[in-house]
Parts: structure tokens; C-alpha cells; sequence
């Protein structure tokens, strides 16, 4: 029985991958793409949120909102540790960040333009990232399943912190409904957009579904965020901004109107509103902390050798 | 062919690779959690304090340098670990112990 095959009863059995175990070649590829574009998002992710941490409306909004950045450069890092198991090193995932060869999720190219866009993102976005990492939890790599496990117990309150903020907003003042129910008109189709394509246009899920490092597939999973975010936005008198939403009383699902996908194309291809801005931000950020990282190094070895000479 | 868990093409400027492992609560068995590039044992441990412990409770950590860590082969699982499977004496079901007969003295 040749390598493939042997690899695929595995999987078929329920079986988890290990770093060491035998796995074809593009499993492996497939895995570093994806964990590593995973690392990617959350970093990048720190960006249009980080940019209010120092224009929080209050003490306890700015604890939380720093304490959820925080949770995201972590989140990020358990993923590039997660993506070196696989043989590729940071370095390299860096490398073909910034020269955009490696992916990210789309949703982090939009601005965040008013304090209710951080609340609705908190909600939305990591409400969406959480429907997808809790399916991911079951991947059948070994260190891509666990850490997708921590990352969601950590997850659980930027979802809450986000509804907390869009649902006292909503429920406040006309000026504060106005400014949450905007930044929901403009969040609301980027957040669908984060499931990826319609699935008979997503290239890589049949091998990903085969492989069992996915078990549901982009429209599943964009349905269930649906089904469940829609109830809740109402219930708080929010409008979602799509005319053509309704309820199906048969199938029990509510329907949305078409998704501009080639907005999201053009986000994805390095067109969005801060594309850009974005990854000259993550250059600078890695070039500037160039002199951390070498002065770690001179400093570990001033200490390797007075600790030799001492001894 | 290495049996080190350290993946065969770590290669970092940012100093080595050290793997960690969590005690949750006192008497608890360390756990595996992850990995962390670090310049020494020191760094490592402030490194992946902040990694890895953003949520209680934590009672202890271990950096271990990847390197130094050694794995068996899975391909190999039947023959290393099934030898296990037919030992049944080694459980408590295997044993009868016979009741005494009741008696009035």
C-alpha cells in the first residue's frame, strides 16, 4: 500500500496527524498555506482595532480592547508554531507576507472608521472566526486541532465584548444607533465574505474536506453565522443592510441577497481600502524591531560567556 | 534520520527552538502546549510566560530545547506499543479471588 493511501485510512479512521507521520506532499503544502495565512490574519487582524486603543471612550473599554489585541498577537503565534511543524520556518512565512505571496483574511483590509466599527468587528468578525475555528478544532492535524482549541476558549469574550458594546449602542442614544447601525452597513458583506467563496467556486475544499482538516464547507458555515447573527441583530431594533433578507419558513433559514464577490476579489488581490497601508505597516513594524532581535541575541551570548567564565 | 521532534528546517535568526509545557494546578502533569524562538532558557521562559499563560490557572512551566526532545516513530506503533495490548494479568479483572467459606467460630 503506497504512502497516500496508507495516509487516507488513516484520516478516513478518524485519525490525528502528527508533525513526525508519514503525509503526502501536498497535504503538507496545503497545511503550511493554510495555518500560515491563519498566523497572518490574526496579526494583521491587530491593526484596525489597535488604532483605538488609545481613543477607548472609557477605562473598561480600553482594558478589554487591549486585553482581545493581545489575545490576537498570541492567537497569531500559537499558529506560526503550529505552521514550523510542518518544516517551514517564521522567516519565510514573513517573507512571503510582505511580498504578497502568502495570504490573508480579507476582512482586515477595511478601516475601522468610528468607535462602533471596533464593537461590531468584536461582535461580527470574531463571531465569524469563531463558527470557523470551532470546526477547525476538529482538523486532523495534531497541532493545528489544539491550538485552534485554545484559541477558542480565549475567543469566547471578544465576541462578548463586541456584543456588549453594539447592543448598549443600539439601545442608547439616536447619535450612538446611528453610528452602530452605519458601521453594520458596512461590515456586514465583508463578515459574509470571510467564509470564502460560494463552494462551487472554492478551489482548495475538496482536498481540505477529504483530508478532514475541514468538515463543513464555506456555504455551511457562512448559513449557520447567518441563521444565528440575524435573530440577534434584530432582536436590538439593528436593520441588516440587505434587501432581499427574508426568513424561509420551509427550510428554516434566512436568505440573503447576492455577495459582490468581485469586491472580494479585489480585496483579497491587494485592492482593498488598506491593502496597503496595512502591509507597509507590518514591513516597518519588522524592520524597526530588527535591533530587538539582535540585541536578544548579543545579550544571550554576553551571558552564555560570563556564565562560562565563572564557572 | 533524527528522531528529534525539532522540525528539519527550523532555521531562525531569532535564536532557538524551545518547546513548553504548562502545569495547570499543583501535582498536575506538565502538557505540551506549543513552541517558542527564543536566545537562552531565560528569554524563553519570559517569552513563553506571555505566550502561553494569558489565562489562570497556571502553577508551573517547562522550556525544553526541541532538539533535545526525542519521538517515536508512529509508522512503528504496532510494533512498539501493541505488545501491551494482550498482557491482561496486568489488570485488576484477570484476578478471582475466592470467597471464604462463612463459618460461626
Amino acid at each position: 500500500m503506497d504512502l497516500e493511501q496508507r495516509f487516507q485510512e488513516r484520516i478516513d479512521a478518524g485519525e490525528k496527524i502528527e508533525p513526525r507521520d508519514p503525509m503526502p506532499e501536498k497535504y503538507r503544502k496545503q497545511l503550511i498555506r493554510m495555518i500560515g495565512q491563519h498566523a497572518h490574519s490574526e496579526f494583521i487582524g491587530m491593526y484596525p482595532e489597535g488604532a483605538w486603543i488609545s481613543k477607548a471612550p472609557n477605562l473598561r473599554r480600553k482594558l478589554s480592547l487591549l486585553a482581545k489585541v493581545q489575545d490576537e498577537a498570541g492567537h497569531g503565534l500559537y499558529l506560526y508554531s503550529s505552521a514550523e511543524t510542518l518544516g517551514t520556518s517564521r522567516e519565510r512565512m514573513l517573507d512571503d507576507l510582505i511580498s504578497g505571496k502568502a495570504k490573508y483574511s480579507s476582512i482586515f483590509n477595511y478601516p475601522t472608521i468610528t468607535w462602533a466599527d471596533v464593537a461590531i468587528i468584536g461582535w461580527l468578525v470574531d463571531g465569524a472566526a469563531i463558527v470557523n475555528q470551532t470546526m477547525l478544532a476538529q482538523a486532523s492535524y495534531g497541532p493545528y486541532s489544539r491550538a485552534m482549541k485554545r484559541i477558542c476558549v480565549e475567543e469566547n469574550f471578544h465576541k462578548r465584548q463586541g456584543k456588549e458594546g453594539v447592543t448598549m449602542m443600539a439601545l442608547g442614544t439616536p447619535e450612538q444607533k446611528r453610528m452602530v447601525q452605519d458601521a453594520l452597513n458596512r461590515w456586514w458583506w465583508p463578515t459574509l465574505m470571510m467564509f470564502g467563496p460560494h463552494d462551487q467556486d472554492s478551489v482548495n475544499s475538496d482536498d481540505l474536506l477529504k483530508w478532514k482538516v475541514k468538515s463543513k464547507t464555506n456555504d455551511e458555515l457562512r448559513q449557520f453565522f447567518i441563521d444565528t447573527t440575524v435573530p440577534e441583530l434584530h432582536e436590538i431594533g439593528l436593520t441588516v443592510p440587505d434587501p432581499e433578507l427574508k426568513y424561509n419558513e420551509e427550510s428554516k433559514h434566512w436568505e440573503v441577497g447576492p455577495i459582490d464577490w468581485d469586491e472580494f476579489w479585489r480585496v483579497v488581490r491587494g485592492n482593498g481600502p488598506c491593502n496597503r497601508e496595512r502591509m507597509a505597516l507590518k514591513k516597518q513594524g519588522y524592520e524597526d524591531g530588527a535591533w530587538v532581535r539582535e540585541a536578544a541575541a548579543a545579550f544571550a551570548k554576553k551571558q552564555a560567556a560570563a556564565a562560562s567564565e565563572a564557572a | 534520520m533524527s528522531d528529534s521532534i525539532a522540525p528539519s528546517d527550523a532555521s531562525h535568526s531569532d535564536g532557538d527552538l524551545y518547546e513548553v509545557f504548562i502545569q495547570t494546578k499543583g501535582g498536575q502533569p506538565f502538557a505540551h502546549v506549543g513552541s517558542v524562538h527564543a536566545n537562552d532558557s531565560t528569554m524563553a521562559i519570559q517569552v513563553a510566560r506571555d505566550v502561553y499563560t494569558r489565562r489562570p490557572p497556571v502553577n508551573g512551566m517547562w522550556v525544553v530545547k526541541s532538539d533535545a526532545i526525542h519521538s517515536t516513530d508512529s509508522s512503528e506503533n504496532e510494533m512498539m506499543f501493541s505488545p501491551a495490548d494482550d498482557k491482561i494479568y496486568r489488570h485488576v479483572k484477570f484476578y478471582n479471588i475466592p470467597k471464604p467459606p462463612k463459618g460461626d467460630s
